[in-house]
Order: C-alpha cells, then sequence, then structure tokens
C-alpha cells in the first residue's frame, strides 16, 4: 500500500516478526484473557525479552535502539491480535519509558528505564483522578517536602491505572505547590513496594479487560528527592509532553484494531451467503467495506506521519502535539467506526462470542476515551490551529 | 566448530494455493518468499550447536538478490554470517546442480564441521540436496534428525525420527544432518539482533568465485526437468454437524452413526 516506502528493510523485518509472534502466541489465548481478565503475564514477559517493551530506548538502557515507526508497526500488530496487551505495551513504551528516557537522570535511567525496556519490569503513568481526568491539572494528590528536605510526604488517589495492578514502577503526578496551580505539578517516580502504596481492585471493564486497570492509594507514602522526575512543578509539563508521545501509541493500537476488523469482515464477506449470493456481491456491504478501507489508509497516514514526526523531533527538540493529536482523533474513531461495521456484516456471528470480532468492538471503544478523549483532542487540534492558548 | 547451515527462500505457504502451476513452471510464483518452514528448525538447530558446543554458525544460500531477506531471518535468530551463492548461469539449477553450488560454497568458506538442513522445501518437495551435498563432499549424511545427543571426540550422536520410532546413531565429522520439526521450537529473532542483521553485509560469491563452469549447472546441466504441472482439485468433502442438546448426547448420535452408517467401530 501507499505508505511501504517509507519503510525500511528493517521496519519490515519487525513488522514481520511481531505479526508472526502475535498470530503464534497471542491470538489463540487472546479470548481466554478477555474472558477471565487475567493479567497476560507470560505473553509480556515474553514480548519483554524479543525488544516490543522499550522500542524506542537505546540499548544501552536495556531497549531494542529503534525509531518510532519501528514502534507504530509492532504496535499495530499486537493490536489486531489483541488490544489489551497492546495497552500495556503501550504504557510501557510511550509512557513510562518515554518519560523516563526524556526527563530522567542518568541513575533513573540505569534504575528504572533498564529494567522496565527490557521487559524484567511493568510500568505505570499515574495521572487521573476521581475528579480530575479531561483537566488533569484540577488534581488533589498532595506532595509535601519533609522538613529536612530528603523526602516527600504523598498522600491521595489515583483512577484508572493501567497496569496498576501489577506495576513495579510508576510515574506519579502529585501537587506539590497547589497555588500555583498546573505549574505546582511535579512528577515522581515511585517503586511498587513503598510503603502506604495500596492498590485498589481490579475494575470490571467493557473491554481490553486482560489489561488490569485499578485505583492507587497513597497514605503518608514517603518518595525520596531523588525519584522526582525532571524538576519541581515541571510535572504538568512532562505529563502533556509524554502523551503526545502515548497518542501516537493509541492511534497505532486504533488503527491495529481496525484492521483486524476489516481482515474478518473481508474474509466473512467472501464467504456468508444469504439470498444465493455471497453478501461481499451486495452494495450495502461493498461501501461499508470500501468505507473502511479508506479510511484505515487515511488513519495510516496521519499516524505514520506523526510518527515521523517524533523520529524529526528528537533532533530539533520540538513537540509533535498536532500531528500525535490529529492521528489519535482520528484512528480511534476508524477503530470504532470498523469494529462497529464489522459487527454488523457479521450479523448474529458478529454479535457471538465464537468471533472475536464482538472483542474489537468492545475493546475499540477505549481508544476514543483514555490518552485524552476525542473531544479533547478536538480541542487541542483547534487551539493549535487557531493558536489559542490551553493546556490538555 | 563451524555449522553451516543451507537455507532456502521458499513462497509463504498460506499463498501457495493461490500459485497457478504456469507461475511455478516459469519461476515466477508472485507470492511473498519467506525462510523455507523447515529451514527454520535447521537454522535454530545451528544456533542451538553453536550454544552447546561454542564455535560459529554460517548460513548459506543459493540464489538472488531476494534471498538475502531468508538470509538475514537467519542473522536476526542469531547466525553469526550470511553468505549467499549467485551468478546467473545458476538459475534454473536443478537439485544435483544445486547441491554442487552449495557444497563448493562450503568448500570456499573453509569447510564446515556440521552442515544443518531442513528436512525438505515446501515448494519443491524433494527432500533431495542434503543427500547431493553429502555425496559431492564425500561425507556422511544422517537424515530425519530429531535430537543431537552430542558432539565430541570428532563425532556426532543423534536420534533420527522413523516410522517405527527413534534410532540412535553416531557419525564421524563432518558430516551433514537434515533435521525435522520435532527437533526444537525455532525462536523469534529479538529486535536488537533484527537491527545488527539489517545491517550486516552479505557477501556473494559467484561461479568464478567457486570455480563452477557455466555448463556445470543452471538449466544445461540440469537432470531433471519439469515437464508437466497439475494442481489437483480441491477435496470437496461433505460435512455433518451433529445437533443435540447434551454433549452426551452428541457423543451417543455420533457413536451410532460410526458404528451403523459408517460402519468403522
Ligand atoms: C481503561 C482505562 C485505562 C486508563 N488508563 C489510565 C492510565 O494508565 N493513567 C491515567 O492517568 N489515566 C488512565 N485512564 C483515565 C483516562 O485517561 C480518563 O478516563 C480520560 O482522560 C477521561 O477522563 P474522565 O474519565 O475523568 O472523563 P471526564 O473528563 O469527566 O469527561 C467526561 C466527558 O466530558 C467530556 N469533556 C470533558 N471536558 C470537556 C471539554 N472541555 N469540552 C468538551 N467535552 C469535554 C469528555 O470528552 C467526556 O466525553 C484510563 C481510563 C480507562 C477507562
Amino acid at each position: 500500500m501507499g505508505f511501504e516506502f517509507l519503510l525500511t528493510e528493517e521496519h519490515k523485518m519487525i513488522r514481520e516478526t511481531v505479526r508472526e509472534f502475535a498470530e503464534r502466541e497471542i491470538v489463540p489465548v487472546a479470548a481466554h484473557y478477555d474472558e477471565t481478565g487475567e493479567f497476560p503475564m507470560p505473553i509480556i514477559k515474553k514480548m519483554g525479552e524479543l525488544g516490543l517493551m522499550g522500542i524506542e530506548v537505546p540499548e544501552e538502557y536495556g531497549g531494542a535502539g529503534m525509531d518510532c515507526l519501528a514502534y507504530v508497526l509492532a504496535m499495530e500488530e499486537v493490536a489486531k491480535a489483541d488490544v489489551a496487551t497492546s495497552t500495556i505495551m503501550s504504557v510501557n513504551n510511550s509512557l513510562f519509558c518515554h518519560a523516563v528516557l526524556t526527563y530522567g537522570t542518568e541513575a533513573q535511567k540505569q534504575t528504572y528505564l533498564q529494567a522496565v525496556a527490557s521487559g524484567q519490569a511493568i510500568g505505570a503513568y499515574a495521572l487521573t483522578e476521581p475528579q480530575s481526568g479531561s483537566d488533569a491539572a484540577n488534581m488533589k494528590t498532595r506532595a509535601v517536602l519533609s522538613d529536612d528536605g530528603r523526602y516527600y510526604v504523598i498522600n491521595g488517589r489515583k483512577s484508572w491505572i493501567t497496569s496498576g495492578p501489577v506495576a513495579d514502577y510508576i510515574i506519579l503526578f502529585a501537587m506539590t505547590d497547589p497555588d500555583k496551580k498546573h505549574r505546582g505539578i511535579t512528577a515522581f517516580i515511585v517503586e511498587g513496594d513503598t510503603p502506604g502504596l495500596i492498590r485498589g481492585k481490579v475494575e470490571p471493564k467493557l473491554g481490553i479487560r486482560a489489561s488490569a486497570t485499578c485505583e492507587l492509594f497513597f497514605e503518608d507514602m514517603k518518595v525520596p528527592v531523588e525519584n522526582v522526575l525532571g524538576e519541581p512543578g515541571m510535572g504538568f509539563k512532562i505529563a502533556m509532553a509524554v502523551l503526545d508521545a502515548g497518542r501516537i501509541g493509541i492511534a497505532a493500537q486504533a488503527l491495529g484494531v481496525a484492521e483486524a476488523a476489516l481482515e474478518a469482515s473481508i474474509r466473512w464477506a467472501r464467504e456468508r451467503e444469504a439470498f444465493g449470493h455471497k453478501i461481499g456481491e451486495f452494495e450495502g456491504i461493498q461501501w461499508k467495506i470500501a468505507d473502511m478501507k479508506t479510511r484505515i489508509e487515511a488513519a495510516r497516514g496521519l499516524t505514520y506521519s506523526a510518527a515521523l514526526a517524533k523520529e524529526r523531533a528528537k533532533d530539533t527538540g520540538a513537540r509533535y502535539t498536532l500531528e500525535a493529536s490529529m492521528a489519535k482523533l482520528f484512528a480511534s474513531e476508524t477503530a470504532m467506526f470498523c469494529t462497529h461495521q464489522a459487527v454488523q456484516i457479521h450479523g448474529g456471528m458478529g454479535y457471538s462470542k465464537e468471533l472475536p470480532v464482538e472483542r474489537y468492538f468492545r475493546d475499540a471503544k477505549i481508544t476514543e476515551i483514555y490518552e485524552g478523549t476525542s473531544e479533547i483532542q478536538r480541542l487541542v487540534i483547534a487551539r493549535h490551529v487557531l493558536g489559542l492558548r490551553g493546556s490538555f | 566448530m563451524k555449522y553451516v547451515v543451507c537455507l532456502k527462500q521458499t513462497p509463504d505457504t498460506t499463498e501457495l494455493p493461490k500459485i497457478t502451476p504456469e507461475q511455478a513452471l516459469a519461476g515466477n510464483e508472485g507470492a511473498t518468499l519467506v525462510l523455507n518452514p523447515w529451514d527454520e528448525y535447521a537454522v535454530e538447530e545451528g544456533i542451538r550447536l553453536k550454544e552447546r558446543f561454542g564455535g560459529e554458525t554460517v548460513a548459506l544460500s543459493m540464489g538472488p538478490e531476494s534471498v538475502d531477506q531468508a538470509l538475514r531471518s537467519a542473522l536476526a535468530m542469531g547466525c553469526d554470517r550470511a553468505v549467499r551463492l549467485w551468478d546467473p548461469s545458476f538459475a534454473d539449477s536443478d537439485y544435483w546442480s544445486t547441491a554442487l553450488i552449495l557444497a563448493r560454497g562450503i568448500e570456499k568458506d573453509g569447510g564446515a564441521d556440521i552442515i544443518v538442513t531442513g528436512k525438505m522445501s515446501v515448494d519443491g518437495n524433494a527432500a533431495a540436496v542434503a543427500h547431493g551435498i553429502a555425496c559431492k563432499l564425500g561425507i556422511p549424511l544422517l537424515t530425519q534428525v530429531a535430537r543431537v545427543v552430542d558432539v565430541s571426540d570428532g563425532r556426532i550422536t543423534v536420534e533420527r525420527l522413523l516410522d517405527e520410532g527413534r534410532e540412535t546413531v553416531t557419525a564421524p565429522l563432518p558430516v551433514v544432518i537434515s533435521v525435522v520439526k520435532e527437533i526444537n521450537e525455532p525462536r523469534y529473532p529479538t529486535f536488537i539482533r533484527i537491527r545488527k542483521a539489517s545491517r550486516t553485509p552479505i557477501p556473494v560469491l559467484s561461479a568464478a568465485d567457486l570455480n563452477i563452469a557455466p555448463e556445470e549447472v543452471g538449466q544445461a546441466a540440469a537432470r531433471v526437468r519439469w515437464t508437466h504441472l497439475v494442481k489437483p482439485e480441491p477435496k470437496k468433502r461433505q460435512v455433518t454437524i451433529i445437533e443435540g442438546d447434551t454433549p452426551e448426547e452428541k457423543a451417543r448420535k455420533l457413536l451410532d452413526y460410526l458404528m451403523d452408517v459408517e460402519k468403522v467401530l
């Protein structure tokens, strides 16, 4: 297709390897993990060994040392097999690793990045609170510097934390100076066994059921000052900049599940008969397939272009907020559109647990919600284009 | 110790049904080319030999530039080097000539202690090249190898998978072994190895490098000619779905059917 020219031999090998891995190791067990809601630890460990947990992290910090396009291609293939698994992968790569790689000290990189990028440990990113999701700066979690200046005491709670129940290391955002509002937020790296860190029960969810999500509570939790990520007060900027990277991952994830829905629909349209014809011979079905394909290719264009913008930013230091938001917005809505059409094309079988199509449909929805809802993406894009101020 | 894995690039098996006899005869299948699935086991075993007994593992293939992809897959899995053998005169070589080219390639590269091949290729299905290499080099061949038990004191001991069971045999090195899929589970290439593999140069040895005259290989020397190729009709079978409310009821109906209708029990 149209964007193949962007890919090097290396990219193609990555895509082929991940596709084969996903087909053999993830597809056969995806329905099981969806049904039970168990965390797919054996798969995540194997993915870590291949290098899927720190794709853009340099080799010296335990990663695979590849570019953002390689990350996007790998995400796409994993999401095609199972969105939940790709969610765990995305938080590790583009939220945790990206944050520590970009803002961490050498010591933080050696300890935390090394472990998470090599897949030996699992990372999480804790920004959302019960009263503050889209309006993330409205957080209540407080971090107070101890009298001797050696540690912060943190109290509060975070909600909806992906991999929260199993995370070894958590990037946590807390208010250190409430008067300064979003300029008073600081980012921390918290170790999973820190006293005062309490993990809530795993949330039952509509989709991505194998990606464990829970609330985190902090009760007089002490975090040493060495574990501040970046500078005090820089937290909100870090949170937003990291989400730029995260949104490219979500766009790739959405693209993957949309492709899975299209592939299933093509197979079904060629096989299923009604009124003496293959249903794919009916114009009504053809139009759905045509719209799915067209939107997928458009989403691919936006997603790959955002990946290239991130790649360029490694040299220029520029932000790629606009590209990332557009890719995330369009790809996630494409995922919802395509999985919805796929259920319709499959008729009753689209509603049955015998085929993965209903799972694609349930899983796709999250891509329009997390890492900034579609409404928030539209605000980000509009403010950029109109030159208005505002932080999301 | 030095291990050489001989491998081939073949059409992706999932695309095999789409290939027409005309395309196959013309040598242009129009399919995605991948490392021959049987050879994945050979590559894996070549790497495991190195890990168990030390030394170097080299991937070797005869074919045009596109074959580099299959060689890179072998590098990405863990082979140390790859060498490609190609010359326009090699085109359309049969099994015997292919074996000659590979044997000369191995000699040119300094020989090998253990040469590993897959059981056969998914396109040719002849399982003849390993035999040819052993013949040309004048060394023993162990086929159907399902386990390498040991390599020591200049000998190899392997288990061969036969219809009747397993047989343990030993042979002096150097040796050619052709392996079956029971021997191992091929690893996935890691991203770091993929990165290295995509940057590793793959040297090409020509007919002149291998001292091979044009009349020794290619169509000119082919002892086997494909004169006629037909595709079997896909088998159409009747499917009966046994209905029933409980698994027990379905099982009873199936049993009745097998005993009374098919009379196989
Ligand atoms: C499965 C799952 C995993 C998650 N993982 C993580 C994680 O790992 N880490 C983390 O920090 N968070 C995580 N989240 C939280 C997620 O990012 C938030 O749910 C999301 O940002 C939306 O916030 P909210 O739920 O508070 O909704 P709200 O912000 O309350 O939004 C409700 C609705 O109002 C709309 N809305 C809000 N503001 C505006 C506006 N200004 N203009 C127009 N419409 C508006 C929203 O778009 C939405 O439709 C996760 C959530 C889920 C469901």
